[in-house]
């Protein structure tokens, strides 16, 4: 078959989140949410926006646009204003209260219904493929692709190493549980890709000036469609208790009878 | 007793430690019922079990990224009525489960340390900062990954279970096709996420990761990696502990040549026990090890090995 989806314009829409800096001291707060009050792109999500650009650079005639979209509180949009520094063509921002708190249903829930809005008020009427992390970088499920795809009822492939576009197909190297899969999907699909997958770029001066030019727009759960009840989460966290310390044992230096001592130590210990 | 569903991805001659830690989490709470997309004949015997009543498979071989193992998973749950669906965290049975979750209109948590009676999953977050307990909402079939390491397996032999074939069949390969597998590279050492024990080599290590697999071969233990030394090509990039790899939480986890950077930390800390060697006092990994040693790796783990070994003999 020639080229047939060579004249349809795809639209590749990365899933970017601002999690709180993992260098920092990360909390619950008093509600039993992660603390998302300040936060930075998920270093997780630089690898699909890349993924992203570099099917939009290698595609040469075709029309291909690369929006982000975040979900998060009102903070939220530094991480969508990076993605745009870093290359993204526009970017949008769902905020709404009614999604504190929110778990991977709720999470996947609202992401679906404004991607649906995103693709309707983009008039471009193109093939779909939205790519996302292998997990987020402060709740670390992993499940929301997963649940995307089957909300949006598209393709799955997770765990890609390498993605790239073939006669309008994606095609798709995924780590699974025993073995390395290289899968041919047909558009529209979901794909989360590993920290393997490429090298993120920077974004330089000139792309940091362009990004303010770029369009960034605000959503809602009013504009995407939907009510709160919709994105009532299905899981409660009941309890959230910081971890006690872990504090040092013992530090010796070696005089030439450490390894013995370290055995002493797994013996008494009865780790062995 | 209500019924719990436990989804292996396959079930072989003998069950992992991790299949037999979910049988043993699922028979706590419930009548144990195994669903697989994948058995071989002997795989009856393996679940020849008290406790365990039915074991439902497809028609066939049944395997991610195929969306006709979340079909199967959903059948299951209509044919048992089962109040749990209970699988380890890998991948793509995450994948399998998120989407049965979407299914079933029910929560999913991910990543489970321990199982309460009334169905409350504990885990560990924020890279191990923090506990949290979480249920799913009142009235829904409770979705939940458990991660290896999380019980003491206690199993009893029993009689061989009644095998049930589900009518559901792989997806035809037209829009979704496996062009390709190939194995991930065996190994006679335990997997990483289920070993008891684990040794782990950073930096330090200046390439030669020979005295550390020594070790680990001298008690039974999977080998990681920071970030550092996976990324300079001495290891494979599976070995990766930290933030963006692999979490492991075993009962010993050996660092060697580690600084015990915030990333590496965050992959290991949940560890029972933390033993470290570095020669620099000032690394992070001496304020978490339990016993540390300043000095050089390539002096004290081969007179670690040969101490292990004169004891042993």
């Amino acid at each position: 078959m020639p080229d047939a989806a060579a004249g349809t314009p795809l639209h590749i829409i990365t899933l970017v989140k601002s999690v709180p800096d993992a260098q920092l001291e990360r909390r619950f707060t008093e509600e039993r949410h992660i603390d998302r009050s300040e936060g930075v792109l998920g270093e997780l999500d630089e690898y699909p926006l890349e993924t992203a650009l570099r099917i939009k650079e290698t595609a040469e005639e075709r029309e291909i646009r690369v929006t982000a979209l975040t979900m998060g509180p009102t903070g939220a949009s530094a991480a969508a204003k990076k993605a745009l520094q870093i290359g993204a063509d526009d970017a949008y921002v769902l905020t709404d209260d009614a999604l504190a708190g929110a778990d991977i249903s709720a999470t996947s829930t609202a992401l679906r219904a404004a991607i649906e809005r995103i693709q309707q008020v983009s008039e471009l009427d193109a093939q779909l493929l939205v790519v996302t992390g292998m997990a987020s970088d402060d709740g670390e499920s992993g499940a929301v692709p997963a649940q995307l795809a089957e909300r949006l009822g598209v393709h799955l492939l997770s765990q890609a190493t390498s993605v790239e576009l073939s006669e309008g197909r994606l095609v798709v190297t995924r780590t699974a549980t025993v073995e390395q899969q290289k899968v041919s999907a047909a558009l529209p699909a979901v794909v989360s890709v590993t920290d393997q997958a490429n090298d993120p770029r920077y974004p330089n001066f000139k792309a940091i000036m362009a990004a303010k030019k770029k369009p960034l727009t605000e959503l809602s759960l009013t504009s995407v469609g939907i009510g709160p009840t919709a994105v009532k989460p299905r899981a409660q966290v009941l309890t959230a208790e910081p971890r006690p310390p872990r504090h040092g044992g013992t530090v010796i230096t070696d005089e030439g009878d450490a390894g013995v001592q370290i055995v002493d130590f797994l013996q008494k210990e009865r780790v062995l | 007793m209500s019924a719990v569903l436990v989804y292996f991805e396959s079930v072989g001659a003998e069950l992992t430690s991790a299949q037999q830690e979910l049988i043993t989490l699922a028979d706590a709470v419930g009548e144990v019922q195994v669903v697989t997309g994948s058995t071989t004949s002997d795989a009856v015997h393996a679940l020849a079990l008290e406790g365990v009543h039915t074991l439902y498979t497809g028609e066939g071989e049944i395997h991610a990224p195929d969306p006709a193992v979340i079909d199967l998973l959903e059948t299951a749950v209509q044919e048992t009525r089962a109040h749990a669906v209970l699988a380890r965290n890998t991948a793509d049975t995450t994948d399998a489960l998120a989407r049965l979750a979407v299914r079933l209109d029910t929560g999913l948590i991910t990543d489970g340390v321990g199982l309460s009676h009334d169905l409350r999953v504990t885990k560990s977050v924020l890279a191990g900062s923090y506990t949290t307990t979480a249920r799913v909402a009142e009235g829904r079939p409770l979705i939940a990954t458990m991660k290896p390491n999380s019980t003491e397996p206690h199993l009893v032999p029993g009689g061989a279970p009644e095998i049930v074939t589900l009518p559901v069949t792989a997806a035809a390969a037209e829009q979704l096709r496996v062009l390709e597998r190939t194995p991930l590279e065996a190994s006679d050492r335990p997997s990483l996420t289920e070993a008891r024990c684990v040794v782990a080599g950073g930096r330090g290590l200046d390439g030669d990761f020979g005295p550390l697999e020594e070790l680990a071969d001298e008690l039974g233990a999977a080998i990681g990696a920071s970030r550092a030394a996976t990324d300079a090509g001495w290891i494979d990039h599976a070995a990766q502990v930290g933030q963006t790899g692999v979490t492991v939480s075993p009962q010993l986890y050996i660092s060697a040549g580690i600084s015990g950077a915030i990333q590496q930390r965050a992959g290991m800390q949940t560890a029972q026990t933390i033993v470290a060697i570095n020669k620099d006092e000032d690394a992070p990994v001496f304020e978490i090890a339990d016993f540390g040693v300043v000095g050089d790796l390539f002096e004290v783990v081969p007179q670690m090995v040969e101490e292990l070994r004169r004891r042993r003999s």
